[in-house]
């Protein structure tokens, strides 16, 4: 479905990410893992068209997607839940949600309903401000925001990122869902002992890098993973 | 409290505040008319309705999408001087050049909007702020040396071009500041409007749900200088001789000062502020050098009291006022429940 192709990306004059290549297959979870500075969110953000590669192409549902722009993506079905909880802070629970449908012209109902179903809490919410939800809460915000375009691929920039952990739990779990409704799931995470857990593949990011790839299992299991990122 | 809340629906909505403002267009007109105010307020009232399309369609770029141009009297003055000039030279009769004449300002600086906007909405914040105000600059110093162009008068640069028919009537000048409030309103209320707002909130998050960020920080530019244009052209409908000078730095300033007072993104606010600020420098004359200082003063309180301006992001609604009134009356809703949900 996304197939990225010995991208190399450039901050300037340096060398960010250098000859990353990965795919990832339609219904999968593909996790891509590695500490701080891997270069993890500048491929995602990479791949979602805020930044552009250098040498290398990124093709999606076969369609070279390498110079397309951010915006235009999410038409052809590629959301993305930015880093750090990007939401709409003075619109309410429900505006957000609206914005998420923008690309569909006008709100359905029951993709409304359906974000309702799986977030009781945000129906709960629906006319307060997003800005006076709580961390966990912005998160389903955003996770719900970027179902409401229904898109085929979803990409999660550090789901996790400062919850506390059953939040996290409760985050991967919601991945789950999303998961079995049908989406395709690329999913950028420190958390790697969580994110192995759940991703059916996982690629290892070392300063601009892939290292390591292999199914969530067998990275979970691998020695050298132990060591260098689940501190065992 | 078996009674359901009363609502008004939105076309009854929109009907009541068209005839409420008729009802205060054709009222003011019949007493204008019978001579019942002197000239000289009627002069005051009317430059405070081309004060409050300025607020209303800076608001629209400040307010709304969230960026802080400072060269709107540079929007004005293009609007101004392309339909005097068009004024100036039709040979038409006055009364059937005006539309005209207004559309022409309009769409000129319209125009000016997007070849700026393209450039100047690359950059973010500060950035903007520095480039339109050098674009508003550029605008006067332009039209004081295009006085001639292949010696034909053009401008007539510094001084001053005159003879402009005096075509902003108190009527003619609230019409349009009923067509600009409706159609920002309407435009804020639609999709599109949405869109703009997101932009304000929160780029990347806009970005990420499918916002095209370049084409609507354009069209939001766009309009706000296509009604700044309209402005323009009342203006100089209004004062029958235009110079560069009434076009400078300061007269952005002035305009900014009318939109962050009155609460950035409030319509209501832009509109209370113009007229407020336009009228009390001219009731405080009595106290001569005093009155700035107390202009003055109250831009400081209020920043220090309401930073967010006096009405902040509220917008009023007539339609929602009465739903309220009626509720409360009826029984169906007690006053607890009052105030309005914020519009951006």
């Amino acid at each position: 479905m996304l197939e990225v192709n010995n991208i190399n990306v450039y901050y300037g004059p340096i060398h960010a990410i250098k000859g990353v290549s990965f795919t990832v297959n339609e219904g999968e979870i593909v996790s891509l893992i590695g500490a701080n500075g891997a270069g993890k969110s500048t491929i995602l953000k990479t791949v979602s068209g805020l930044l552009r590669t250098k040498t290398g192409g990124i093709t999606f549902m076969g369609e070279d997607i390498s110079s397309a722009k951010a915006h235009k993506l999410v038409h052809k079905g590629l959301a993305q839940v930015p880093e750090g909880r990007r939401i709409f802070l003075r619109m309410s629970v429900r505006e957000n949600l609206e914005m998420g449908a923008y690309t569909q012209h006008e709100v359905t109902h029951a993709n409304l309903d359906d974000v309702y179903a799986r977030f009781p809490i945000l129906k709960e919410r629906s006319r307060q401000v997003a800005g006076t939800l709580s961390g966990g809460e912005q998160q389903m915000l955003a996770m719900g925001r970027a179902m409401m375009s229904h898109p085929k691929l979803l990409m999660l920039d550090e789901p996790s990122m400062g919850l506390a952990p059953i939040l996290v739990e409760q985050v991967f779990d919601i991945i789950r869902v999303f998961h079995d409704m049908g989406t395709t799931i690329l999913l950028v995470e420190q958390n790697a002992s969580m994110a192995l857990a759940h991703a059916d593949r996982a690629y290892v990011l070392e300063t601009g890098r892939v290292t390591l790839s292999g199914t969530g299992a067998e990275l979970a299991s691998s020695e050298e993973i132990k060591k260098a990122y689940l501190g065992g | 409290m078996s009674k359901k809340p009363l609502h008004i629906k939105t076309p009854v909505r929109y009907l009541i505040n068209a005839l409420l403002f008729a009802a205060l267009l054709f009222g003011g007109r019949v007493l204008i008319a019978g001579g019942g105010v002197s000239p000289f307020y009627v002069g005051i009232v009317t430059l405070a309705g081309i004060n409050i399309i300025l607020a209303v369609s800076l608001n629209m770029a400040t307010g709304y999408l969230g960026q802080l141009p400072l060269g709107h009297a540079g929007f004005m003055a293009v609007g101004a001087y392309a339909s005097a000039i068009f004024m100036t030279r039709s040979g038409l009769d006055p009364a059937v050049a005006m539309p005209f004449g207004l559309l022409i300002g309009g769409l000129v600086a319209a125009i000016f909007g997007v070849l700026i906007g393209i450039p100047a909405l690359r950059l973010k914040g500060d950035y903007i702020a520095i480039i339109t105000l050098g674009f508003g600059e550029i605008i006067r110093i332009v039209l004081l040396n295009i006085d001639e162009v292949l010696g034909f008068p053009f401008t007539y640069g510094a001084a001053s071009l005159k003879g402009i028919p005096e075509t902003s009537t108190f009527f003619n000048t609230f019409l349009l500041v009923g067509v600009t409030c409706f159609a920002i309103h309407t435009l804020m209320k639609s999709r599109h409007g949405r869109a703009i707002l997101s932009i304000r909130e929160n780029e990347i998050a806009a970005d990420s749900c499918g916002v095209n960020l370049t084409y609507y920080k354009v069209m939001g530019f766009t309009v706000s200088a296509f009604f700044a244009g309209i402005a323009g052209s009342l203006y100089a409908g209004y004062l029958g001789i235009l110079n560069p000078s009434n076009f400078s730095f300061m007269k952005s300033i002035e305009i900014l000062v009318f939109v962050v007072l009155g609460g950035m993104g409030s319509m209501i606010g832009s509109v209370l502020s113009a007229t407020v600020l336009t009228i009390l420098p001219e009731l405080l004359r009595q106290f001569a050098e005093w009155r700035m200082i107390v202009y003055a003063l109250l831009l400081i309180l209020v920043m220090v009291f309401k930073p967010s301006g006096l009405m902040g992001r509220f917008d009023f609604s007539m339609g929602r006022m009465l739903e309220n009134i009626i509720n409360v009356l009826t029984g169906r809703k007690t006053l607890k429940g009052k105030g309005g949900k914020t519009n951006g």
